[in-house]
């Protein structure tokens, strides 16, 4: 082997061990890199009790409640399987919406509501016009009704 | 037909192949870049959830791929350096630096400046926007570096294992928003899935991307012949240009 190429190869050597370290310490902070729980996970007692940690999922459909004040809204997230009360007073972000993604930030309380002090709305990674959103949202409408019948 | 590419390896004959190539690479960025954004902003349609806001999209996701390509390019072209003991190499690597971190430091904004109407936050520590974080400190810890060092030959074998190290960073970047929970949303453009946009969207932006490219060679190939010609002040071609009065 040529001396250039045994540099090569080390340097090849030295980022694929980099690679595989990287990768055993990512691995054993997964859990700390995790921007937000699932109402399943907070169910199965995975997120931290007494402290302020994040919840995800979608808004669950009907479930928004303004209070007569105004700015103090109540609904639910949910991942389909568990659903989490929540409550928050503040103002919205525009996205925020039934069915929609949402994360809350705040701590649960001993009743099982979970307290927000902050809402986000996260998108999904889809981009259309409207027009096309107005005719998939039919075509899963008729989908249903199909599958009722 | 057969182009002896060794030629170009050196460093006064890619400083002339460079200055013939920047005018069109110029030429087509500015071309793309005037119909790019000419597509994004009039015919690409409105969104169905985030309306005219999305548009900044036409800039958003270019900058964070080129970022996050710039990065590879640098960190091979300054391991081949490493490796070879090419001069030019290296040369290179310190060119492409910059603007990485241009591009990355736009992303960053633009992503900020989107984040606050859509999410409702202009910051959030989830795994997409640190790691992107930490690719801009990269970039500007290998041109610190860099510049810290008065001998260039010491100077570019310091920088390229900072940007080899560095590289490990990229598929964090880039595969964040599968392997954890974050607020970013998940990819629209992928290698093996049909993109999640419409058409004349995805067009806008794929021009957007390309017209970042000719940009960035452009500018990549100009600041390599300035350094070429700092670091070869010494050779007698370069006296030769200051006598004719080009350089």
């Amino acid at each position: 082997m040529k001396p250039r190429h045994k540099k090569l190869a080390m340097i090849v050597a030295g980022v694929t061990a980099l690679g595989v370290a990287s990768v055993l310490v990512l691995n054993a902070f997964q859990s700390n890199l995790v921007f937000f729980f699932s109402p399943t996970q907070v169910v199965a007692k995975e997120a931290p009790i007494g402290k302020s940690f994040r919840i995800g999922g979608l808004v669950t459909e009907g479930s928004v409640q303004r209070d007569n004040s105004g700015t103090k809204i109540h609904f639910s997230v949910t991942d389909t399987s568990h659903t989490i009360p929540v409550v928050y007073t503040g103002i919205l972000p525009d996205l925020f919406k039934e069915g929609k993604g949402v994360v809350a930030q705040g701590k649960m309380s001993d009743n099982g509501v979970f307290l927000a002090d902050e809402v986000l709305a996260k998108h999904d990674e889809n981009y259309m016009p409207p027009e096309a959103a107005e005719a998939l949202e039919k075509a899963a409408k008729t989908q249903k009704a199909s599958l009722a019948e | 037909m057969s182009i002896n590419w060794y030629k170009y390896s050196s460093p006064s004959s890619f400083y002339s192949l460079a200055g013939k190539m920047i005018p069109v690479f110029a030429v087509l960025a500015a071309i793309l870049l005037v119909s790019g954004l000419y597509v994004g902003f009039f015919v690409a349609p409105t969104d169905f959830q985030q309306g005219e806001a999305y548009r900044i999209i036409f800039i958003h996701v270019p900058a964070a791929w080129m970022s996050m390509f710039l990065y590879v390019v640098m960190a091979i072209w300054a391991g081949i350096g490493l490796a070879f003991n090419t001069r030019l190499s290296s040369m290179m690597a310190t060119a492409i630096a910059p603007t990485g971190a241009m591009f990355t430091f736009l992303a960053l904004w633009t992503g900020s400046l989107w984040g606050k109407p859509m999410w409702g936050t202009w910051w959030v520590w989830d795994a997409r926007l640190t790691s992107e974080l930490i690719l801009l400190f990269l970039y500007i810890g290998f041109m610190s570096l860099q510049a810290a060092i008065d001998d260039p030959r010491r100077a570019d074998k310091a920088g390229a294992i900072i940007a080899l190290v560095g590289v490990v960073n990229i598929p964090i970047i880039y595969f964040s928003v599968q392997w954890w929970n974050t607020l970013h949303q998940g990819a629209s453009v992928s290698v093996n899935q049909a993109p999640a946009m419409a058409s004349t969207m995805l067009t806008g932006m794929l021009i957007m991307v390309f017209a970042a490219w000719m940009y960035a060679i452009a500018v990549i190939l100009k600041r390599v012949r300035v350094i070429i010609l700092e670091r070869e002040g010494h050779t007698a071609w370069v006296a030769e240009l200051q006598k004719e009065g080009i350089a």
